[in-house]
Formats: C-alpha cells, sequence, structure tokens
C-alpha cells in the first residue's frame, strides 16, 4: 500500500523550541500502534511562517492546518483525522476576525495575500531528504545551466529577470555576477553565501536554510558555473546550529549524488561548498568584513574599490550573495525571467521574505510580491495588532533602517519607495510598534547595538555613535535640551557622510527616522519631561490620588526610600525629589490609588 | 615553542595541538580553531590563546585581536548553566529586559557574571531567531519562550540539582 496521507510538523527553531520533536516521536508511536505506517508518514519539514501559532502540524492531501499543537495531541490526530477522517476541531486555527475555524491553510488570510517564491520548498520537504528537494524541482534548474545555456546565457538571464540583492542594498544581482565573471578570467574564483543574519528580529536565512538548503547549494554551484568558479564558501552564524547541521546533511547527499563535486552531470564542471562559521559580530555582515572573517582575521571592513568581484577572498575574484537572493535563481532559471519580472514594481521585481515580529497578532515569516503595502502586510497578513492596541509604527532594515509611520501605511514597498521614507529594505525585519513603545527609548536601543557593534576602525563611527547614545540617553533620563536634538541631527549627518562601511553609514538612521516621523515625542521628553508611551523609567511620576487614599500607610512603609509622607487615615504624598521609581508602592497599594503619569 | 610561563597541563596542551593540527595549522583557520577549542574547554585563556599562537606561528596579540573582537569567543568560565536573555528587537519589544532584571535580582548577578557556586552564567545575546516566541531565553541550548518574569523561578528550579 502507498502511502496516502503525510502529517508534516515543522521542525523549524521556533517550533523545535516548543517541543515539536515530542510530538514527531508521539506520531510516530501512534501509527506504528495502530499499524499505519504504510498508510501515512510523519515529515519533518521547515519553517512554515506561521510563528505565532507553532507547533504547527499540517496534514497532507486535505491541508489540515493544527495550531499550537501538544505531543498528547498525537493521539486524537492519528485517532481521529488519520483513521477515522474526522478533523480535530479544538486545534484548527480560528481567524480572529469572524471567530471561525479554519480548517484548509489556503483560506487562511495569512496566506491569502502570499506569494512563495524564495520559501517555494519551506514547510513542503523533508530538508534531510534530497530526493523531497528533487521531486520539487530541485537541481533542475543546474542541469539546464550545465546542459542547455552557456555561462553568458545564464548572465543574460538573471540580469533580465531584475533581480537586486535581498541582504539590504539592493545591487543588480546579474550585474554584479557578470563583473565577477568578466574579473580575472582563468584565475581562481569564489562563489561566497553571506549566512551572517545579524540583524536582530530577522530569521529569514535561518528558515531558509533550514527548510530547503538544497536550492542555496544549487544556486551556488549555478553562480560558480557563470563566474568560473569551482569553489563556494558558505558563511554562517555559529548561532545557528540546526541550519549548520541541515547545511551538512544537504552538502553530503549532493555530493553522493553527483550535484555537488567533480564532473556534475558529466558537463566537466567541478564545484563543491565549504561552511564558515561567523563568531558573533554585526559588522560581518558587511562583505569585505565578511570576507576577512572567513580569512581567519578580525571582520573589520575595508575601503571599496577593489570590490570583492576583482579582489575578495584570499585576494581572488569573488562573488558574494544572500541567502534569499540564491533562493530565486533555480526558479529564474526554470520558470524563466519574463515570468519573474512580471511580479513586483518597475524597479523591484520579485517578492521579498520578510520576519514579522512584535507587537502583532500572527508573528511569522511571509513572502509577499514586491508592491504591497504596509497596510496589507500588517492588518491581512498580520492580522492587525496585538490586544487591539493602535499602530505606531513599524520598523524595517533593523539597525540600519528606519521607522515607518501611519502616513506610510498605503506606500508600496519597495526598494526605492522605503529608501525614499527614510528607511530601508535591509535584510527584512520588520517589527511592529504600538502605542505602548517610546520612540526615543527605540533609537536608543538601536544604537545601543550599533556601539556594541561597532568594530572600532573608524572614528566616526566608534566614536561618534557612542556620541549619539549619550545624548539619547540623556535625553530619556530627562535632562535632555533642545540644543541636543539640534546636536543629534547634526552628528547624525557628519556620520552618514564619514563613516568607512556601510554599518557605520546607516547607523544614525534610527535616530534621523524617528526624529522626522516622531519629532513632537522628542520635544515631549526634552521639555515636558514626559514619556507618553510610559516607557522611560526615569521620566515616570508617580501620584497618589487623595479622593482614594484610605491613610493606610502601606506605601509609605514599602518605599525603599522613604519619599512618601503622611499620617494615618489621612492621605499620603510621595516626594517627586526623592522617588526612585520603583513602582514599590503601586503594589502595596490595595486601593488602587497610585498611578503613574 | 611551549613557553615556561604557560600553566596548562600537558593533557590540555596536546589537546591543543591536535586541534590545530586538525585544520593543518593553518593560520586562515583561526576562527575555526578557537571554536573548537572553546567547545573544549569552555572560555579560551590567555595561556590558550599563547598555545594556538605558537601552533600556528603567528603572534599571540592577533589570536587577542580575533577573540576579543568576536562576541561568540569568551575569556571567562561559563556557569554550568549558561543562560543567555535574547535582546533583539522582537523581544525587547516584548518586555525581554524585565525577564533580564527577573534573572539579575534572582541569580544576584549581573550581565556577563557567573554565580558564586559556579553554577549559573548570565548573557545577552542578538536574536535566536526565535521571534514568533519571544521574549525568549536559552539554557544550554534549550529554548525558553513566550516568558514572563514570573516564569523565571519555576524555570531556574528544574535546574535545582
Amino acid at each position: 500500500m502507498a502511502v496516502k496521507m503525510h502529517i508534516l510538523v515543522c521542525g523549524g527553531t521556533g517550533c523545535s523550541a516548543s517541543q515539536s520533536h515530542e510530538i514527531v516521536d508521539e506520531l510516530n508511536k501512534e501509527l506504528v500502534a495502530h499499524d499505519l505506517t504504510d498508510f501515512a508518514k510523519v515529515v519533518v519539514t521547515g519553517c512554515f511562517g506561521f510563528c505565532e501559532k507553532g507547533p504547527i502540524v499540517k496534514i497532507i492531501p486535505d491541508n489540515t492546518f493544527y495550531t499550537r499543537v501538544r505531543p498528547s495531541d498525537a493521539k486524537e490526530i492519528i485517532e481521529e483525522h488519520i483513521i477515522k477522517g474526522r478533523k480535530v476541531q479544538r486545534l484548527l486555527y480560528v481567524a480572529p476576525d469572524t471567530n471561525q475555524s479554519v480548517s484548509d491553510s489556503k483560506h487562511m488570510e495569512f496566506y491569502k495575500k502570499q506569494l512563495r517564491i524564495a520559501l517555494r520548498n519551506c514547510g513542503f520537504i523533508d530538508p534531510e531528504n534530497i530526493e523531497e528537494a528533487i521531486a520539487r524541482d530541485g537541481y533542475a534548474a543546474l542541469g539546464k545551466c550545465l546542459t542547455e545555456m552557456t555561462p553568458e546565457q545564464v548572465v543574460a538571464e538573471i540580469k533580465k529577470s531584475g533581480l537586486r540583492g535581498r541582504g539590504g542594498a539592493g545591487f543588480p544581482t546579474g550585474l554584479k555576477w557578470e563583473i565577477a565573471a568578466k574579473s580575472r578570467p582563468g584565475e581562481q574564483k569564489y562563489v561566497v553565501c553571506n549566512a551572517d543574519e545579524g540583524d536582530p528580529g530577522a530569521f529569514m536565512d535561518r528558515s531558509l536554510l533550514e527548510g530547503d538548503p538544497h536550492s542555496i547549494l544549487e544556486a551556488m554551484a549555478i553562480c560558480g558555473y557563470c563566474i568560473g568558479a569551482d569553489k563556494g564558501l558558505i558563511y554562517i552564524r555559529a548561532e545557528y546550529p540546526l541550519a549548520i547541521h541541515r547545511l551538512q546533511v544537504a552538502i553530503k547527499q549532493a555530493r553522493e549524488y553527483g550535484l555537488l563535486g567533480e564532473d556534475i552531470l558529466g558537463s566537466g564542471f567541478n564545484f563543491d561548498i565549504e561552511l564558515r562559521y561567523g563568531a558573533g559580530a554585526f559588522v560581518c555582515g558587511e562583505e569585505t568584513a565578511l570576507i576577512h572573517s572567513m580569512e581567519g582575521k578580525r571582520g573589520e571592513p575595508t575601503f571599496k574599490p577593489p570590490f570583492p568581484a576583482q579582489s575578495g577572498y584570499l585576494g581572488k575574484p569573488t562573488n558574494v550573495n544572500n541567502v534569499e537572493t540564491y533562493a530565486n535563481i533555480p526558479v529564474i532559471i526554470n520558470k524563466g525571467a519574463d515570468w519573474f519580472a512580471s511580479i513586483g514594481t518597475e524597479k523591484s521585481k520579485g517578492t521579498k521574505v520578510f520576519a514579522l515580529a512584535g507587537k502583532i497578532n500572527n508573528v511569522g515569516l511571509i513572502e509577499v510580491p514586491m508592491g504591497i503595502t504596509l497596510r496589507e502586510i500588517i492588518y491581512e497578513i498580520g492580522g492587525g495588532i496585538k490586544g487591539g492596541k493602535k499602530f505606531k509604527a513599524v520598523q524595517t532594515g533593523g539597525p540600519s533602517g528606519g521607522c515607518l509611520t501611519e502616513k506610510h501605511l498605503d506606500t508600496p514597498i519597495d526598494y526605492d519607495s522605503l529608501v525614499a521614507a527614510g528607511s530601508m529594505m535591509g535584510s527584512g525585519g520588520m517589527i511592529v510598534m504600538d502605542e505602548d513603545d517610546c520612540m526615543v527609548a527605540i533609537a536608543k536601543f538601536y544604537l545601543g547595538f550599533t556601539v556594541d557593534e561597532s568594530c572600532g576602525k573608524c572614528t566616526p563611527c566608534r566614536v561618534g555613535n557612542r556620541r549619539l547614545l549619550e545624548i539619547l540617553t540623556k535625553i530619556t533620563d530627562g535632562k535632555g535640551t533642545m540644543e541636543d536634538l539640534e546636536a543629534l541631527k547634526n552628528l547624525s549627518a557628519v556620520i552618514k557622510d564619514t563613516a568607512l562601511c556601510g554599518l557605520g553609514q546607516t547607523s544614525p538612521n534610527p535616530v534621523l527616522s524617528t526624529i522626522s516621523n516622531f519629532w513632537d515625542e522628542y520635544v515631549e521628553h526634552v521639555v515636558d519631561k514626559k514619556c507618553r508611551a510610559g516607557q522611560c523609567k526615569a521620566l515616570k511620576k508617580y501620584y497618589i490620588d487623595p479622593a482614594k487614599c484610605k491613610g493606610c500607610t502601606a506605601c509609605a512603609r514599602a518605599c525603599p526610600v522613604s519619599a512618601i509622607s503622611g499620617t494615618v487615615k489621612n492621605p499620603h504624598v510621595i516626594n517627586q525629589l526623592d522617588c526612585i521609581k520603583c513602582g514599590t508602592c503601586v503594589e502595596k497599594c490595595k486601593f488602587g490609588a497610585i498611578s503613574i503619569q | 615553542m611551549c613557553g615556561p610561563q604557560i600553566k596548562i597541563s600537558e593533557a590540555n596542551y596536546l589537546k591543543i595541538k591536535e586541534i590545530c593540527a586538525s585544520f593543518n595549522n593553518e593560520p586562515g583557520e583561526l576562527i575555526n580553531i578557537l571554536h573548537k577549542t572553546q567547545e573544549h574547554f569552555g572560555y579560551l585563556p590567555e595561556e590558550v590563546q599563547q598555545v594556538v599562537a605558537d601552533c600556528l606561528g603567528i603572534p599571540v596579540g592577533k589570536v587577542y585581536g580575533v577573540v576579543s573582537f568576536y562576541s561568540f569567543f569568551t575569556m571567562k568560565p561559563k556557569g554550568k548553566y549558561a543562560i543567555s536573555v535574547c535582546l533583539g528587537t522582537a523581544c525587547y519589544v516584548k518586555g525581554a529586559e524585565k525577564i533580564l532584571d527577573a534573572l539579575k535580582s534572582e541569580l544576584k548577578i549581573s550581565e556577563g557574571g557567573v554565580t558564586e557556586d559556579g553554577k549559573f552564567s548570565l548573557d545577552v545575546l542578538r536574536c535566536v531567531g526565535a521571534c514568533g516566541l519571544a521574549p525568549v531565553m536559552t539554557i544550554n541550548g534549550k529554548t525558553y519562550g513566550r516568558l514572563v518574569p514570573e516564569h523565571i523561578k519555576e524555570i531556574l528550579a528544574e535546574y535545582a540539582d
């Protein structure tokens, strides 16, 4: 009997952290117990994207989508769904707007507006089984390139597709390959995959590598064929153990199948891939810094030119692309550049993967066509703001990007519109913030990150960002002046103009974009000494409502700095100068008389 | 090779030599060598760096430069249970700082510190990529998600051996 049903269990980092492996074990146990191993099969896949409701279990062929599954649910899934064909209602996804359960994932708002090109195999295949990748056209594009196309034709196809680098800056990929192909012909060259996803709050590359490692290997081999390289290197964060494991398995299997190594598919083309591990430095996402790190050195960037295409790894011509960029390559070859170029906007073709996180109902990994609006992403795919709160801003581009606000909600998203709005595409982190988030504190958070991660080589970044952070701290401590706001703007402009690498040049962006979009909040902090989100501790004021205070003295006795005065049965008063804003009094008050202003 | 100032045992000295040799004593492999070495020792004290430098034939300053540059490498030993709190943006906006504060007051150590009995160490890191579970922390690689400060006591109690 052939296997008729597949039970897909998400084995991504998010779901694994919620015991998805125990679910797999339990499901397998139940299948054995009911003698169903020939009828149904459990498959551990990559990320489904809907991390908010993980762990996810999906049943094929009927596309039933079970959410927040626990190991103890395995018995019911097997006995009810697999044996009797009755869906387990209590585990189905419930649409927040209609309160109805949705059984088929195709009808979920979260997936309706998505278009999965880079993520085409994530959540569909077992990433540790090369045959499942091959069954979904894996390595077909490599075969086509090697047997039917010249390297020039492949480069021309990629150029025609309009694909731009997905790592952040958006440089045209075909052009990059062409430059590397023409650089110093006949010499040893290298193909590098940048998987050093350092942007906090972004997990696109991790999910891609965990869910579909073979498409990256295939694309790197295609790139090697185009530029004349026989060696590929993947620079991956050591913090991603699962992705590393899946890559190691994939490389081994590809070698066994003759899809990596010597004389691939009998074409005479040789290509092999090795892994290089990062060690936790954000700046290594910058390509010159990444190359130095791969050479075993400190990951400090160097001035461009020379570009890596001229002199890269070990001084040889090197092509560096991001994981998501590579993931698009095989599809472009298989379906054609015209098909790819028909998706997206005039200057940004195809789709973009975003890691949607923060104060949003549906946290997860999404892939959408370029040109979609923020409103569609946040309110339709994302299901709106958590707890019915008010949307305030969305941060894109990580520490190098900026905040977009309500007025940008209907702007079509592409590389150029985001830059025009004062942010950038970046690698695809998208953090949603609500009315409880203080924008000055957010700018301070990012600057703190940049100061930690600055490599220290150039003065504008090393010293300038530290000064920016000091000024921001002064403001959140309630000691800022209007002159400080001017200084923030001036210093930011200088850093942007003078820093050596992309990290430094973009580091003031979070400050500049919050200043331009939330100027009122800065002024409130400085002039009124007030934080409307109530996040800046130093600006909080605790206040006792004399009408509610019974004079029980509980607060005065609990106050660690004796800042509360008053006599028994009479309303108490907080001395603001002594108060350290610890909040102990609020906890002790049984009458709800103490509030924060 | 091995200078008199080095205070590590013969066995450990040989272990480092073995690691370096497995990478052909190639200076370009320094980061991979340091990963392996830290895996073995748990941290990279000065003496260990000296041996690595000798094996690769490079100045110890160069090794130290790399160790101090990357946040993954540490020159201080970690606790038996290494706690890392994620301070990525997604976790930050969901209150990761409160989780960190709860851990600090429960363990009575600050970031980068180790408890007196050597049992717990506390660090922060930037994004483990489990943003759907924010805020998260990891203890020896095991991920704990959707945390609230009230969970901390309970979770630490799991390690009360």
